[in-house]
This record gives structure tokens, C-alpha cells and sequence, in this order.
């Protein structure tokens, strides 16, 4: 059933395919970098990038524990970028610096320096407020407000001011979840609580939301962990819709997820950037031998 | 021993300690049901004998007297000087001429409430053209005889055992065969004040009281309460001044009530100045003692709000604030409301902190404002549970009702107010 849909929707399915297929011819081979080799291997800055992220560290617990060594890494316009590796590598960490989510962990210190088109977003002059209207964020765990669906698109652009009149707030509600692909399914109940809604349209509600303030960046961290491959195959074919206007980051768990809607993957592992190249070539040749060990499913 | 476990196995070793699962699962419900019915009757014990004690409290004797309203006596402009007691003994002495000595006249008009004139007044100051004719009109009877009337006082005891003698009891007896003495309902205690006399006296005085007390109450500590547990929860940094605060709130809520109140007559009374017994000094003791309870529910409430809530808000940009006005504070209302409100009954029935800043005088205006001394319900009971007179205990039991019937309302509202703003995410 699940093989069936990604050949049916998958527009990356012959990847998926192929990748499949070396995966055993992988098995045995040599790499050129060993296991303990912890330097980042591949390209990981891009010409003309949306955010640059420079060096950076990150540390809970007042900096007792580093989550996040020396990263440095670029987000590239109008590119879909995945980001995987095992549990706790601080895969989600990097994600919620671009935004500054990080900011509300109590005893979280960041080092470094990320750029949103060249203004370094941990400057003491710059607002978070502006900078997270910039760069939405969607989340693991759908959490659409306890409001009505309407309320819920709206309110973004209401605390922007992005909206004055009514008629503007109506348009730019449907905008949103058109491009979100659910204004079919709630034209005709937008002032039902948007929590009576599916898991997987909770979800796109939150794209819906996210989208509705216009960023020019969207996070997201495992927005399809708690979705049913159908759901997630919604999500996967929006967010390549989505591309076209936006930069989009995506941590992911799946590696088929990150072979069908990326073009660029990162490979994490304890807080170390190990890989980074385009997905065909990281999923098919991966030049790391903890990629390798990692795509085969030899550990996490 | 073989340690592998086979399927079987298990079950075997499952089945055997079954029974004693089973059995301790049954004992341990029979405790909570055993638990609850013991509440339960200690609760209807307490209910029943308060009622039963009071519920005659919510009637009153009156006699029915025929008065001449002798216009010789009433000087039309000036009516309040007029000898309205006069003639309402004039009406028993025509009623029971053969009461000749001043001793037995006096007993005869012990019969009648003082009160009787008063009503006399009111009824010549709403039509000043009676005067000069023959009114039937009802008047509360003493409290004893409303005592014998409700059988408090035995009629076949011995005449030095029981406040009425042996003439008094037949002249209730006239009353009684003529169909003049009867028991109406009490207005008088919905109505009036506090009075010597227990015919005369009414809890209006002290749920006047009580009302701006709590009204005081609820405008300071609300909007206080909810704006510290708001800024403790989601603003202050994490530090050590941050505990020591939480811990002398969590002390604050333990502190005894008496000990507020005492901090109220040294800082509110002796060094403020602010006006003795008044509801608005008692407003703010309660407000001390209540704070803690309304901020620590406060804070229970904030942090049950889910952090993915939180993090919705912050993701596409809302500021901390708008973060917390627009999604953290209506989810944590229904909490807050509860507590408050919790807050606020305890409030009602506080009577220690009271006691030191005045409000325990003997008031008999009702207060028309938050600078009037007055009393409050839990005092008013403290004060008839404390008088001799036999009517002051029904008395006191009716207080109490009249005192839980405000709780049970507040206590109804704090539920429907839950269910009203609760929401589900």
C-alpha cells in the first residue's frame, strides 16, 4: 500500500527506487573517508544563498552540554534541504536556531553566526518578531490554536498588520489554505475549531498558517512523523509546490521522504555536520562511511 | 530454577497471583467508596442539623393588636416624636383591662417587641390619614413569646424555669383562642441590620458587608494574582530570587489568618489610617490571604497549558506578550477563574483577620459604602452564636445557611465558568 502510493505520487520515485536497489551493491564497499573522520564532507555553502549559517555551536544547559559543533552550512533559494541522522544529533537544534526558537530554552547559549540575505540574525539590534515572521517554522506535532479554522490562518497576519479590512483577511485566508491544498475540504466550516480537524489537515492548517504571514524561509521540524502516508504524501507533493516561492528546511526521520522532496541533504550525527551534497548523490554515493552506515540502516 | 519463560509459563505464574490482584484491586476501591460515604454523611449530618436547628428562624410570631392612633398624641409635622410605645400599650391595656398592677402591666407589655412602634411610625408616615382612627395591624411579638410560640419554652414547667409566668402564658392564650397571634414569614431577617432583639435583628447588614468586603476582595487580588502568576511564570528568569519568591508565596498561603489581620490594624489602621471596621480595610486583609491561594493557582494553571501552544504563537512571530494575552491566558482562565473563586469563598467565611481590624462591633446600619463600619456574614454568626438570648440560636443556624448558600452559589459558578471557557486542544 505504501510502496503504491510513492510510485503513484512520488515525483523522486525512481530515486527511491534506485537507491533501493544499490543499497545492497553498497554494502561491502570502502569509503573515502573513514568512520572517525568528523570533518563535513561536500559542498555545504551554495552561491547567492537565502541563509548562511557560519560556525556555528550551539550548547544547553548553560553550556554544559554542546548539541551543535562548528556547523556551517547554506540554504540555498527556492531549494527544499533535508536534514537526517539518528536521534538526538541535533538535527532539530540547527533547525530551531535559523529562527531563533532557541531562544525560549531556558540555559541555551548559540555561537556563530547566521546569515537571512546577509543581516546576521543574532545581532543585538535585530527583533525576533520580524525575524520569525521571515522564517515560519512548522512542527513536529500538529498545533493548530483551540481556535476556529478561519482565526487560526488569520491570526499571523492580524498581529503583522499585514491585513486591515475584512475583505483583505477573507483573501489572504483562502490564499493560504488553497496553497496549503485544504481550502476544498474546509471552504464550508472555517469557523470550526481547527482542532475537530484530521491529523494530517492539522498540519496543513499549520503550513496554511505558516504561509499566510509570507515568509521567505519555512522550518520544518518532522511535520510528517505523526501523518499516515497518504497525509504525508499530501505534504510531500506541497512542499514541492511550495518551493517555487519559498526556501524550505526539513528535518526528517524518513529517509524516503528525504529522497522524494529534497535536493539537498544533510547528514548529522552528534552534533556534527558529516555530509552534505545533492540527495541523488548522498543516498546513492555517499562519500562518508557514517552516511553509508546510516542510509543502509547499519545503526540509528 | 529454569529462568526462560515460555509462553505458558506465564500464564501459569499470571493465573496464580490473579486472585490476590483481583482482591487487592477490590479493597482498594471498597477504601475510596468507604471514603467518599463517610464525607457524605459527616456532610449531611452537619447540613441537616444546621437546618433543623434554623429553619425556624425563617419564621416569625406575630400578635395582632387593635391601636388607636390618638391624634392628641401625633403632632403631624413632627411624627418621629410622636408616643407610638404609648399607644401600642395603650391597645393591651384596652385589650386586658383587668391588668391593674404596674408589675403585671409591664409583663403584659413584654409581650410585644419594642419594634411594634416603629411599625406603628411607618405605617402613620405612609398614610397620615388614619391618624384618628382604629388600625388592625400585625405586630412581632417578643422573642420569647416566639419562643414559646416554636416550643423552645415548655409550657408545664415550673413558672421560675421558664422566662414567661403563669399571666403572660394566658394572655398568649387569649391571643391564641381569638386567632390574633400567628407565625409569618420573616422579612425582618432578609431586611434588617443587627438589633438587641432577636424579633428585630436581620443579616442584612452583614451580607451588605460581606458583598463590598468581597468586591474589595476580588478587584485588588484578581488582577494582582493573575498579573504575578503571569509574570513569575512566563517572564522572570529562572534564578534564585525567582525561588525565594515562590517559596515565601507557597509560606504566605500557609500563614494563619489572625496574623493578617494583626498586619492589618498595624499597617492599614494605626499607621494608614484608613476608617475602623470598614469594608474596604477588610477587603484588603482578605486580599492578603487570598493573593497567595489566587497565585498559586494562577501558576498551576499557566503551566498546564501545553508548550506546543507556546511555540505555535512564537513560531510565526507573536511577540511574548501577545503570545501570552491571546492563547497562554484564555486556555489558563478556567484554572484561574477556579481558583479565584476558591479564593474568594474561603474569603467569605474568614473571620479571624476581621476580628482585629474591627469588624466584630455590634452594627445595627447596614453599610452604604466601602467607609461604613459594618460586619460581615462568619462575624455576624461568631456574634449570635455568642449571645444568651434562646431566638439567637436559630439564629445563628439561619446565618449559616444563609452563609453556605453564598458558598454553594460561588462554588456553582466557579463550575460553570470552567465549563464555559474550558477548551479542548
Amino acid at each position: 500500500m505504501q510502496a503504491e502510493i510513492i510510485n503513484a505520487m512520488s515525483p523522486d520515485a525512481e530515486l527511491f527506487q534506485a537507491y533501493s536497489n544499490r543499497t545492497q551493491s553498497m554494502e561491502n564497499r570502502s569509503m573515502q573517508v573513514p568512520r572517525g573522520d568528523r570533518r563535513t564532507v561536500g559542498q555545504a555553502t551554495v552561491e547567492n544563498p537565502k541563509v548562511r549559517c557560519e560556525n556555528v555551536d550551539i550548547f544547553y544547559d548553560l553550556g554544559e552540554k554542546k548539541a551543535i559543533n562548528n556547523i556551517t552550512l547554506d540554504i540555498g533559494q527556492n531549494e527544499v534541504i533535508a536534514m537526517i541522522g539518528p536521534s538526538g544529533c541535533g538535527k532539530s537544534t540547527f533547525l530551531r536556531s535559523m529562527n531563533r526558537m532557541n531562544d525560549t530554552i531556558e540555559g541555551c547559549r548559540m555561537d556563530g553566526k547566521i546569515f537571512l540575505e546577509g543581516k546576521n540574525i543574532y545581532d543585538k539590534d535585530v527583533d525576533v518578531v520580524p525575524l520569525r515572521a521571515q522564517v515560519g517554522m512548522v512542527f513536529q506535532k500538529p498545533n493548530p490554536f483551540p481556535k476556529s479554522i478561519y482565526d487560526n490562518v488569520a491570526y499571523g497576519p492580524k498581529i503583522h498588520g499585514l491585513v486591515r479590512t475584512k475583505n483583505q483577511t477573507d483573501e489572504i485566508v483562502e490564499h493560504s489554505l488553497i496553497r496549503a491544498g485544504l481550502w476544498e475540504e474546509v471552504k464550508d466550516r472555517l469557523d470550526k475549531p481547527g482542532t475537530g480537524l484530521s491529523g494530517g489537515q492539522q498540519q496543513r492548517l499549520c503550513i496554511a498558517r505558516t504561509i499566510a504571514v509570507g515568509p521567505e524561509v519555512i522550518l520544518m521540524d518532522e511535520p510528517c512523523s505523526a501523518l499516515d502516508p497518504i497525509a504525508t504524501a499530501i505534504i510531500e507533493d506541497l512542499m514541492d509546490e511550495l518551493r517555487k516561492e519559498y526556501s524550505i528546511v526539513i528535518v526528517t526521520h524518513s529517509m524516503q521522504q528525504a529522497s522524494r522532496v529534497s535536493q539537498r541533504t544533510a547528514f548529522f550525527h552528534l552534533g556534527d555536520l558529516i555530509e552534505i551534497g545533492p540527495t541523488e548523490q548522498i543516498f546513492l554515493n555517499p562519500i562518508h562511511q557514517l552516511t553509508q552506515d546510516y542510509i543502509t540502516g547499519r545503526f540509528g | 530454577m529454569n529462568n526462560s519463560l515460555s509462553p505458558s509459563r506465564t500464564l501459569d505464574i499470571v493465573h496464580k497471583g490473579l486472585k490476590r490482584r483481583v482482591n487487592a484491586e477490590r479493597r482498594f476501591r471498597l477504601c475510596g467508596l468507604f471514603a467518599i460515604i463517610f464525607s457524605l454523611v459527616c456532610l449531611s449530618t452537619l447540613f441537616v442539623s444546621i437546618f433543623v436547628n434554623g429553619y425556624t428562624a425563617f419564621f416569625q410570631t406575630h400578635i395582632q393588636l387593635t391601636v388607636f392612633l390618638d391624634p392628641d398624641k401625633i403632632d403631624t409635622p413632627n411624627i418621629m416624636d410622636a408616643d407610638f410605645s404609648g399607644m401600642v400599650k395603650q391597645s393591651l391595656r384596652t385589650k386586658f383591662p383587668d391588668v391593674k398592677s404596674r408589675k403585671d402591666k409591664r409583663k403584659l407589655y413584654a409581650l410585644v417587641s419594642s419594634g411594634a412602634a416603629y411599625q406603628l411610625m411607618d405605617i402613620v408616615k405612609e398614610y397620615p390619614q388614619k391618624i384618628g382612627s382604629e388600625i388592625q395591624v400585625w405586630v412581632p411579638a417578643d422573642d420569647d413569646v416566639d419562643m414559646l410560640m416554636k416550643g423552645h419554652i415548655k409550657r408545664n414547667v415550673k413558672e421560675s424555669d421558664r422566662r414567661l409566668n403563669d399571666a403572660q402564658i394566658s394572655w398568649i392564650e387569649t391571643f391564641e383562642e381569638q386567632g390574633k397571634i400567628r407565625k409569618q414569614f420573616n422579612f425582618t431577617f432578609f431586611t434588617s441590620g443587627d438589633s438587641r432583639e432577636p424579633e428585630l435583628s436581620g443579616v442584612r447588614g452583614a451580607v451588605s458587608g460581606s458583598f463590598l468586603t468581597l468586591i474589595i476582595t476580588l478587584v485588588l487580588s484578581f488582577p494582582i494574582g493573575v498579573a504575578t502568576a503571569v509574570y513569575l511564570e512566563e517572564f522572570a528568569p529562572k534564578n534564585r530570587w525567582t525561588d525565594l519568591i515562590e517559596v515565601n508565596i507557597n509560606n504566605l498561603a500557609a500563614v494563619p489568618s489572625i496574623v493578617f489581620g494583626l498586619l492589618g490594624l498595624a499597617v492599614f489602621l494605626n499607621f494608614f489610617g484608613l476608617p475602623r471596621s470598614s469594608p474596604m480595610v477588610g477587603g484588603f486583609v482578605l486580599t492578603l490571604m487570598t493573593l497567595p491561594t489566587i497565585i498559586i493557582a494562577g501558576r498551576a494553571s499557566l503551566k498546564s497549558v501545553p508548550p506546543s501552544i507556546r511555540e505555535a504563537a512564537l513560531g510565526i512571530g507573536a511577540s511574548k506578550t501577545q503570545m501570552v494575552c491571546h492563547h497562554v491566558l484564555p486556555l489558563a482562565m478556567p484554572g484561574m477563574l477556579t481558583g479565584t473563586i476558591i479564593g474568594m469563598a474561603q474569603a467569605l467565611g474568614e473571620t479571624a483577620p476581621l476580628l482585629m481590624i474591627g469588624m466584630v462591633a455590634f452594627i445595627v446600619d447596614i453599610p452604604g459604602s466601602i467607609t461604613d463600619p459594618s460586619t460581615v456574614l462568619p462575624v455576624q454568626i461568631f456574634l449570635w452564636a455568642d449571645s444568651p438570648e434562646r431566638a439567637f440560636l436559630e439564629k445563628t443556624s439561619a446565618a449559616i445557611m444563609v452563609l453556605l448558600f453564598f458558598l454553594i452559589t460561588m462554588n456553582a459558578a466557579a463550575v460553570i465558568l470552567r465549563r464555559k471557557f474550558e477548551k479542548k486542544w
